[in-house]
């Protein structure tokens, strides 16, 4: 079981009280009606799926009920950050390169 | 047990061991009475008894023994039998405790062990080889199920599950740390005593009865001047008394998961003869530790040589751990055969405690070192440069044919067993679970820990380090590091010094010499699976390249015991075959659980009514003393229908649908889902989440709401209320509630954070009663205060506040009946009084309560869809006939992109229609498949498939929803319904049945 750190309470917390949400930082468009197909399939079905870092969504859906976005390794499930929905991508991740 | 115990222990030696005087045992394994002592393992016992075998093999049904004295022991297993209830396969006897009546039992043989007719499968051992079922058993497919797969699993298997539910409990707990310690060996213990010293919270978990690991059985190590026995069972006794320590012992560490989160298994009873009803049989500890220290070990290799399977040759460690710790001698007259030093100190003991030692077989030139010369002063036959061919016996070892490595004439030395040591594989298994990266030392020829991927760190035989004293001080200093680590102050501590009269050297990995490609032999790799040194040969050249493709293609490795005694010698003989070297091939990935674990211990409390919440609405009593018959929708129990005497389901349900549609029912509406949408925005809100327009619904009215996701398909329904401005009460489908609420939520925290909005469940707030029929406004009049509740004050889809038998109520005018109808909320404490007096006054009226059975005949009659049933996922608003119910004008909702795509705008599209089956008494079975021609050629093109289906007595005849392929334009048509004993004609009808003009809801 993950231990996953709410930005919003502010704790480690068990993988039992989130839900994971898939990939964080596609914004809606605003004009989604105008979307050509194309572009309304890159928005909702593509996705990175990496071996690796990954930017995604969890929700502390048993605690503060809050959607925040976490980067976390695929190959180790290790959590490099968590950080509040809106925020922008973090361009430095702690303990990566090593 | 009846009877004399008629074997005696003539193989228990008397100034051997460690059990001394301890109580005799009485227990027998296939019905033969034995006795044994307190302290043994069912092995230690059998061989005490001069019983070797005790098991068939897998495949070949042939004779087996006791390989090992622990947890890798891929061989013994049995059945143990406590009642008709408690009969545990698959049991290792190596592992097993003995208790007074433990009764055993052998495995996959008929009719008896030592007469197997399933044996022949020995003889027909060459259609058996690698592949074998892959090649044999692929056409016709059809035949797998009928008669491949039952004959293969009545043939090949191992023990018989148990047919009775299981009657013991198991118990689960949550364990924090700053250091677990895994093995409880000499490396566990000084690395559990280091930490422990410090004052960190340790827990030092070991899958034996008492700590010590190899010291059971090493007897020359000595640790400050003590015995390594009794200096780990000292420590052990220091460490228990510590309230930072919480030592588990008969707890195997199975499994290694991220952010160093273990799970632990503990034995809790069956080592017992008589267990308390009130222990668990087992307790699973879920442990999440700061810094875990690996102390697993190693295991040790057989040799891979002819016959190397027959009861009576196991490893040398093993011999040696029941003579020096069971005081039991393997046999009389023992030969060894080993590639490396450590059998010799068995071989030293044994001579020692008494027993012959016919021979010594090493595969080296030149051995050198304290073990060989002192087996040599023993006076004990070596054979160098030398290895063994095969084997002779039938259900036991009886010699060993020993031949110069490079060929030459043959040797049979007669034996009663044989001991085998390859050498030492670390236990890496933890350490892999974990994640990290195992490297291939070049010097030892072994694999090692290497990148660790997790705060943990692998100490003595499992990092490959030799010896007790340099084990001790790695330990050790492992400990007070992972202490400081997590956070504690370290002293000064004095390090335990240990030494030993005894060295090992590295082995071998592979096929002995003498059984190389030339050879015939049936040299074993894994015992379990029954797969030998040829079949691994025959993957590779069959085209197996990757060691993942032979394990699977071999099946090497793959049994229950994860093939801890098979692994590198499938990797050796695979990358001999391919030319490369070890490493350059790879180790399998090893994965949970080390060892079996039981399902009890994972599914523990969960069981029963305890396997997941019951949700019950506040008039459940009150329904259950109305004669209610429940039924399960998700979580809850819902009335179903309720039964007046003498009448079964259908009657109950034909008389409550039409006393509905003449007088009135009653109906518990509580479990819809309701959430409360607040705020300055929550129209605008509204208008996002679903596809209708929101802002010009006045308040006090109400609209059917549908809600797509994102790709256009309909995610949920049902009727909001506006009660002000600024406040929606929105409901949901029962099963709905959670995601809706976590689907809105997600808009609105992350798409949508602009709009000022507040999201409440109220699910649980409000108890809902349904009053429907063209009674319903005469039945709730009296208890109405505050409300108009006249047609034209209250029309077909409106909602008021008001009080309702003197409490809060939100009074709905709306109807899933096709009536009039209304739908009563008021706070749930409140629900069973408000809905005995609607009873109460609702009889006066001739009104029934009705059940969900009626509610669905009643909806279905009108051609309200639900959620999840008569739509799947694939069904946009179009395809379900509620093209009325998207706004045309708005510019965004969710889904109103996705809605647009290509294919769902396209022609060809399912779409829900009405069914009638031309005999009108012919009932559809929901999920049915539509045809449009049935005298067509199977496999026949489905153009759809019947989504409900019902008798409606108000119709007088069978009525259905169904998604057709362009159903819409084919209505007046022939379909037809295949089913296995007659094909159904059906006529396709619009989605109503009843009452279409609707005229009946406005009373
Ligand atoms: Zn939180």
């Amino acid at each position: 079981m993950l231990l996953i750190r709410c930005p919003y309470c502010e704790q480690e917390l068990p993988e039992i009280e989130f839900r994971n949400a898939g990939e964080a930082h596609i914004a809606r468009p605003t004009h989604i009606a105008d979307e050509t197909d194309d572009d309304f399939e890159k928005y909702f079905f593509i996705r990175t799926n990496p071996k690796g870092i990954i930017y995604e969504r969890w929700r502390h859906v048993h605690g503060c009920a809050r959607f925040f976005n976490a980067v976390r390794d695929t190959v180790t499930d290790r959590f490099l950050l968590t950080y509040k929905a809106g925020e922008p991508k973090p361009k430095r991740l702690p303990g990566v390169g090593k | 047990m009846g009877g004399e115990t008629t074997v005696n222990q003539s193989f228990r030696l008397a100034n051997a061991g460690r059990l001394g005087r301890a109580k005799t045992v009485r227990f027998s394994f296939d019905g033969q009475d034995y006795a044994g002592v307190e302290g043994d393992t069912l092995a230690s016992a059998l061989i005490a008894n001069g019983v070797h075998l005790v098991g068939r093999s897998f495949k070949y049904h042939r004779p087996r023994g006791i390989l090992s004295a622990g947890a890798e022991e891929p061989s013994a297993l049995v059945g143990i039998h406590r009642d008709a209830a408690r009969k545990t396969p698959n049991i290792r006897a190596t592992v097993q405790e003995l208790y007074d009546g433990l009764t055993a039992v052998s495995q996959n043989r008929w009719p008896s062990l030592s007469l197997d007719a399933g044996a022949v499968n020995d003889l027909a051992s060459p259609f058996f080889a690698a592949g074998f079922y892959y090649k044999t058993f692929m056409w016709p497919k059809a035949a797998w199920k009928s008669l491949y797969e039952p004959k293969i699993r009545e043939a090949a298997g191992l023990g018989v599950a148990p047919d009775l539910p299981d009657p013991d409990h198991y118990a689960s707990r949550y364990a924090h740390c700053d250091l677990l310690v895994v093995g409880g060996g000499v490396a566990g213990l000084a690395a559990a005593l280091a930490a422990a010293e410090t004052g960190a919270r340790v827990i030092l978990c070991d899958e034996q009865t008492e700590l010590g690991g190899a010291l059971r059985y090493e007897r020359g190590a000595t640790v400050d001047g003590q015995p390594g026995w009794d200096w780990a069972q000292a420590t052990a006794a220091k460490l228990a008394a510590r309230d930072n320590v919480r030592m588990l012992t008969r707890t195997t560490a199975f499994g290694y998961y991220a952010q160093n989160f273990l799970g632990l298994v503990e034995r809790v009873t069956d080592h017992l003869a008589e267990p308390s009803p009130d222990q668990p049989r087992e307790r699973l500890w879920q442990v999440r530790a700061k810094r875990v220290v690996l102390a697993t070990g190693a295991i040790e290799r057989h040799m891979v040589f002819g016959d190397n399977d027959r009861p009576g040759i196991m490893l040398a460690s093993a011999a040696r751990t029941y003579l020096n710790h069971y005081g039991v001698a393997v046999g009389r007259q023992i030969g060894v055969f080993t590639a490396n030093d450590s059998a010799y100190w068995t071989a030293i003991d044994l001579k020692k405690a008494g027993v012959n030692v016919a021979a010594i077989v090493d595969t080296r030139d030149n051995p050198a070192g304290p073990a060989v010369e002192e087996a040599r002063a023993l006076g004990i036959e070596l054979n160098l440069g030398r290895t063994v061919l095969k084997t002779g016996g039938r259900l036991r070892v009886s010699s060993m044919t020993v031949q110069a490595k490079k060929g030459g004439p043959e040797r049979v030395i007669p034996v009663d067993a044989l001991l085998m040591s390859a050498g030492w594989t670390p236990s890496v298994h933890l350490f892999s679970q974990s994640r990290g990266k195992v490297a291939f030392n070049q010097t030892t020829n072994r694999f090692v820990p290497g990148d660790y991927a997790q705060a943990c760190v692998s100490v003595g035989g499992c990092n490959g380090t030799d010896g007790i004293g340099p084990t001790v001080a790695e330990a050790f200093a492992a400990g007070e590091k992972a202490a400081k680590e997590a956070g504690t102050t370290v002293r000064r501590l004095s390090r335990p010094k240990a030494e030993t009269s005894e060295s090992w050297s590295r082995g071998m990995a592979g096929a002995a010499p003498g059984a190389g490609p030339d050879s015939k032999a049936k040299a074993f790799v894994d015992f379990q699976n029954d797969v030998t040194a040829k079949d691994i040969r025959l993957a590779v050249e069959q085209g197996m390249r990757s060691i993942e493709h032979v394990k699977r293609y071999t099946t090497n490795g793959m049994a229950t015991d994860q093939g801890k005694t098979s692994n590198l010698h499938g990797l050796a003989i695979a990358a001999e075959t391919l030319g490369k070297t070890m490493p350059e091939v790879g180790l399998t990935t090893f994965r949970p659980p080390y060892t079996p674990v039981t399902f009890g211990a994972i599914v523990n409390h969960s069981r029963g009514a305890l396997f997941e919440p019951t949700r019950k609405t506040p008039m459940h009593e009150w329904a259950v003393k109305r004669g209610a018959v429940f039924e399960d929708v998700g979580q809850w129990k819902r009335a179903w229908y309720f039964p007046e005497a003498g009448e079964n389901m259908h009657a109950a349900v034909n008389r409550e649908c039409v006393t509905v549609r003449k007088a009135a029912g009653i109906f518990d509406a509580t479990t819809l889902g309701k959430i409360e949408v607040v705020g300055p925005d929550a129209a605008a809100f509204m208008e996002l989440l679903y596809t209708n327009p929101w802002q010009k619904l006045d308040p006090g009215r109400c609209r059917y709401g549908v809600m797509l996701r994102e790709d256009g398909f309909i995610y949920d329904d049902g009727v909001v209320g506006r009660l002000a401005e600024d406040r929606f009460h929105v409901t949901t489908t029962t099963g709905g509630a959670p995601r809706v609420l976590q689907h809105m939520e997600d808009y609105l925290q992350t798409e949508f954070p602009h709009l000022k909005v507040w999201l409440t469940s109220t699910s649980e707030q409000w108890a809902v009663i349904a009053v429907q029929g063209p009674k319903s406004r005469d039945i709730i009049q009296p208890f109405v205060e505050g409300i108009d509740i006249s047609d034209e004050a209250l029309p077909h889809m409106s909602v008021r506040e008001g009080k309702f038998c003197g409490v809060p109520t939100r009074l709905f005018r709306m109807s899933f009946s096709g009536e009039r109808g209304f739908e009563i909320n008021v706070p749930s404490d409140y629900g069973p009084a408000v809905i005995e007096a609607i009873w109460n006054e609702g009889r006066k009226h001739g009104a029934c309560m009705y059940g969900t059975e009626t509610m669905h005949v009643l909806r279905a009659e009108k051609g309200y869809i639900i959620v999840g049933q008569d739509t799947d996922g694939t069904v946009t608003p179009d395809d379900a006939g509620l093209s009325w119910a998207v706004g045309k004008k708005k510019t965004d909702f969710v889904g109103i992109r996705g809605m647009n795509r290509p294919d769902l705008t396209a022609g060809g599209r399912k779409q829900l229609v009405g069914l009638k089956t031309k005999d009108p008494n012919i009932v559809l079975e929901e999920g049915a498949q539509i045809v449009a021609d049935p005298r067509q050629a199977i496999p026949m093109t489905m153009i759809g498939h019947v989504t409900s289906s019902y008798w409606s007595e108000n119709c007088g005849r069978s009525i259905a929803l169904a998604l057709v392929k362009d159903g819409r334009g084919k209505i007046g048509e022939t379909l037809y319904v295949p089913m296995p004993d007659r094909t159904i004609e059906v006529e396709v009808a619009g989605t109503v049945f009843y009452d279409e003009t609707g005229a009946r809801l406005n009373g």
